[in-house]
């Protein structure tokens, strides 16, 4: 979902953009569907959370039309698993997606309501892991350095190597 | 007046006398002509032979009732409760049950509603042990067990526990958060009496504390160690050194983090387990540990008692064959952990006969259901979770398993299935077939789902269920459902206690079918359907007499709660927003409304309102 509302932001850019003739608030049909889709979307990005409570006020009637949300669209607490069971099996299921393409790694943040996962493969450096985990999590880490580590912020990466310790990440070279 | 009827035959001569003349008594009266003085010493011999009789009273719901007689037998009721349960911890307050059960040696609490286990509640929502633990550490010295059910419980209430209680016996923290296991290490090494520690479910933190290494060394009394939960690593070594001194101990679950070389250890220590979770049930990583050459099938023919298996955290299925010697005995059954398929599950399930609870993962299939129905006919609890846990994702069971099962497991009383598809057909076939369902749960993943093969709403198939299902007392319902569904749940769920909905309805009839035509609901958990304030009204009627109310992305605005609280002085009505959100408008994303004798609680974190 998360891709789509990206695409959705920038077609709306492009918009602005777009030299046309017609009526202002022509655009509404689309915006009314992208916050319709947001109603009930967990992981994006908290103004859509904050806008589908207003449009429940406005009483949208949408349920049963609702066409089948897009493909990677979950809804917090849907199905009614337990975390700690969906992190247990998602566990395995990230030992059988490692042997294909992407190499998917859980991310939590402390204060953070759900984990996120990343592709490692996306990134070719520390600095640009780093990025999109700022990106991901709208949070600053601050610049790395060998010999103290992460200055300038309150969040370190830290990451579980196979030996099962906690290592900053960074320290290794990114290879 | 049939109950003293049947205790003027049981009793035996003299104390019927006495209770004769108490009765007589208080027929006729004052100033009827009995002497004054007699009427204390009747009194109190009615009290304590109401003491001696109530004491065999174990329902708390006998309990009530009785408590309900008159004073004295309010009073004796009171004196004679050993055991409190308390279904919402708001409802009442630490000193008020603590003024009124002065006598109590076990307590049962629980706090959050079950929804917050799905993340539709804030962190620090509430539910504390704290105020609980420190009424009793004064009330109740006596105390012996705590039974704790989605509350918050710190280290110091765990240092507390151990230290106020000297013949504290057993602790079971089920859904529970906020220790850690320096918490742990404290409890257990202060509890020198202690015989059950089970953590269920619960969020330990990692403090790096061994507090396996903190049981006293002296023979312990340990009868059940359940930890499985624990995500962090444990000092074997302790482990084994721990069951090797425990000789009362039947029941062990492991976590993940003790390979199945170590569980072989551990077993032929302890063949007098009944119940054993043997954690990742897959050999170590450290190279050298031998785990392979181990007589695995010798160590599970040992445990002679076993009737209860689960774990597997991270089965390497090539082991599976060691439990063979145990599968004729087994009464429980957790697979739900351990992602194999029905070639894998077929040699297992066809030798248990006598399995009654069985937990699975929908990787075995529809194919795997049917060996289950084959086999399992003394089976009572079926549990079908998803391996995948995603809308979207392929669905490995579907109608074709539920079908399998109603036909060959007869004797069904609870279900809880996560499918991707369902038919009416499959489900009304499961209420004709297994009458004795006492829990219904099904979860079709992809919301608003029809019946797959007809294209029609499951009404048909839920209305079966409370229509046939005579004994049915809680119900979960999903998939793409009209008002029709919950007309029916309203006519025919009149023992329906528990309800859960999500994604459903059309319009606020259905919720008003429900609250005016269900007289013993108790629990009512709503999600994302379409029920309004009008709705809401309608159960005013009934609010009093359920434990609580749960609706969340609904229809409700803060006016209409508003008049609910106006209305109701007994209830507490919480609104609920996302933690970050500030207050934006009449809407109520979350509604918990629960009745309590207290008033609204001074613990409510900012995100909450109470009206």
């Amino acid at each position: 979902m998360e891709g789509r509302m990206n695409y959705e932001n920038d077609l709306v850019n492009l918009k602005a953009t777009e030299l046309r003739l017609g009526l202002p608030g022509s655009d509404e049909p689309t915006e009314k569907k992208m916050r319709n889709n947001k109603r009930s979307s967990s992981e994006i990005s908290e103004e859509s959370r904050t806008s589908g409570v207003t449009d429940q006020a406005a009483g949208v009637n949408d349920e049963h039309e609702e066409s089948a949300p897009p493909a990677k669209a979950q809804v917090v607490g849907w199905p009614p698993i337990r975390s700690y069971r969906k992190n247990c099996l998602q566990a395995k299921k990230n030992d059988e997606v490692e042997s294909g393409s992407g190499m998917y790694v859980k991310v939590s943040v402390d204060g953070a309501p759900y984990l996120r996962k990343i592709d490692l493969k996306v990134y070719r450096s520390y600095p640009q892991l780093l990025k999109g985990l700022e990106n991901m999590f709208k949070l600053t880490i601050g610049a790395y350095s060998e010999r103290e580590g992460y200055n300038g912020s309150d969040y370190a990466p830290t990451y579980e190597d196979k030996d099962g310790d906690w290592m900053l990440v960074g320290d290794v070279p990114w290879e | 007046m049939s109950e003293d009827d049947e205790r003027q035959e049981s009793p035996p001569s003299d104390l019927e006398f006495s209770s004769n003349k108490a009765r007589n008594y208080n027929a006729t009266g004052s100033g009827s002509g009995q002497p004054e003085i007699q009427s204390p010493y009747s009194d109190q011999v009615l009290e304590n032979v109401l003491e001696n009789v109530l004491h065999f009273l174990t329902s708390r719901r006998d309990r009530n009732a009785a408590s309900l007689v008159c004073k004295s037998w309010y009073r004796v009721e009171a004196l004679t409760r050993s055991d409190l349960f308390i279904g919402n911890c708001y409802a009442v307050s630490p000193d008020r049950a603590t003024t009124r059960f002065t006598r109590v040696r076990a307590l049962h609490l629980k706090g959050k509603p079950r929804f917050a286990d799905f993340n539709l509640m804030p962190r620090d929502w509430g539910a504390h042990f704290n105020p609980w633990v420190l009424s009793m550490a004064k009330a109740y010295p006596w105390l012996e067990k705590v039974y704790l059910k989605r509350m918050s419980v710190t280290d110091d209430d765990l240092a507390m526990l151990s230290e106020s209680f000297t013949g504290f016996k057993e602790l079971v923290l089920v859904c529970c958060d906020g220790f850690g296991t320096s918490g742990l290490a404290i409890f257990v090494s202060k509890c020198r009496q202690l015989r059950v520690l089970d953590l269920i479910e619960s969020e330990v933190v990692d403090d790096e504390t061994d507090w396996i290494s903190c049981f006293p060394e002296a023979e312990s009394h340990l009868e059940s160690l359940i930890f499985d939960c624990v995500e962090s690593p444990i000092n074997f070594e302790a482990l084994e050194r721990l069951v090797a001194r425990s000789p009362a101990l039947k029941k062990l679950r492991l976590n993940q983090h003790v390979s199945i070389g170590q569980l072989y250890r551990l077993m032929i220590r302890a063949p007098q387990l009944t119940h054993l979770g043997t954690g990742s049930f897959s050999p170590s990583e450290v190279a050298g540990q031998g785990d392979q050459e181990l007589d695995y099938v010798t160590a599970f023919a040992a445990c002679k008692s076993l009737v209860c298996l689960s774990g597997f955290r991270e089965i390497v299925p090539d082991y599976l064959p060691a439990m063979y010697p145990v599968c004729a005995n087994l009464t429980s059954l957790n697979f739900s952990y351990a992602n194999i398929t029905a070639e894998q599950l077929k040699p297992i399930i066809r030798n248990c006969h006598k399995l009654q609870v069985f937990w699975v993962l929908d990787s075995i299939c529809d194919e795997g259901l049917q060996a289950v129905a084959v086999t399992c006919k003394e089976l009572r609890e079926l549990r079908v979770f998803p391996f995948d846990a995603r809308e979207d994702s392929d669905g490995p069971v579907s109608e074709v398993g539920l079908q399998a099962i109603s036909e060959g497991c007869r004797k069904l009383q609870s279900i809880l299935y996560f499918c991707q598809r369902m038919t009416n057909a499959a489900v009304i076939a499961m209420s004709q077939n297994c009458p004795d369902l006492v829990v219904f749960r099904l979860c079709i993943m992809g919301r608003h789902r029809a019946d797959h093969v007809t294209g029609e709403a499951m009404d048909d198939g839920f209305g079966a269920i409370v229509k046939n299902c005579k004994k049915l007392t809680r119900l979960a319902v999903s998939g793409l459902l009209t008002d029709k569904a919950f007309d029916y749940i309203g006519r025919y769920g009149k023992l329906v206690r528990t309800l859960s909905v999500a994604f459903a309805g059309d319009s606020d009839m259905g919720l008003k079918y429900v609250l005016e035509g269900c007289p013993q609901l108790q629990k009512l958990e709503i999600r994302d359907s379409p029920f309004g304030d009008a709705a809401l009204r309608s159960g005013l009627h009934h609010y009093y007499n359920m434990r609580f109310l749960w609706m969340s992305s609904c229809r409700l605005t803060r006016q209409g709660c508003q008049e609910i609280a106006n209305a109701m002085p007994g209830l507490v009505i919480e609104v609920i927003r996302s933690s970050d959100e500030e207050e934006m408008d009449d809407s109520v994303e979350t509604l918990y409304m629960y009745r309590s004798l207290e008033g609204p609680r001074k613990d409510a974190p900012k995100f909450v309102t109470i009206l």
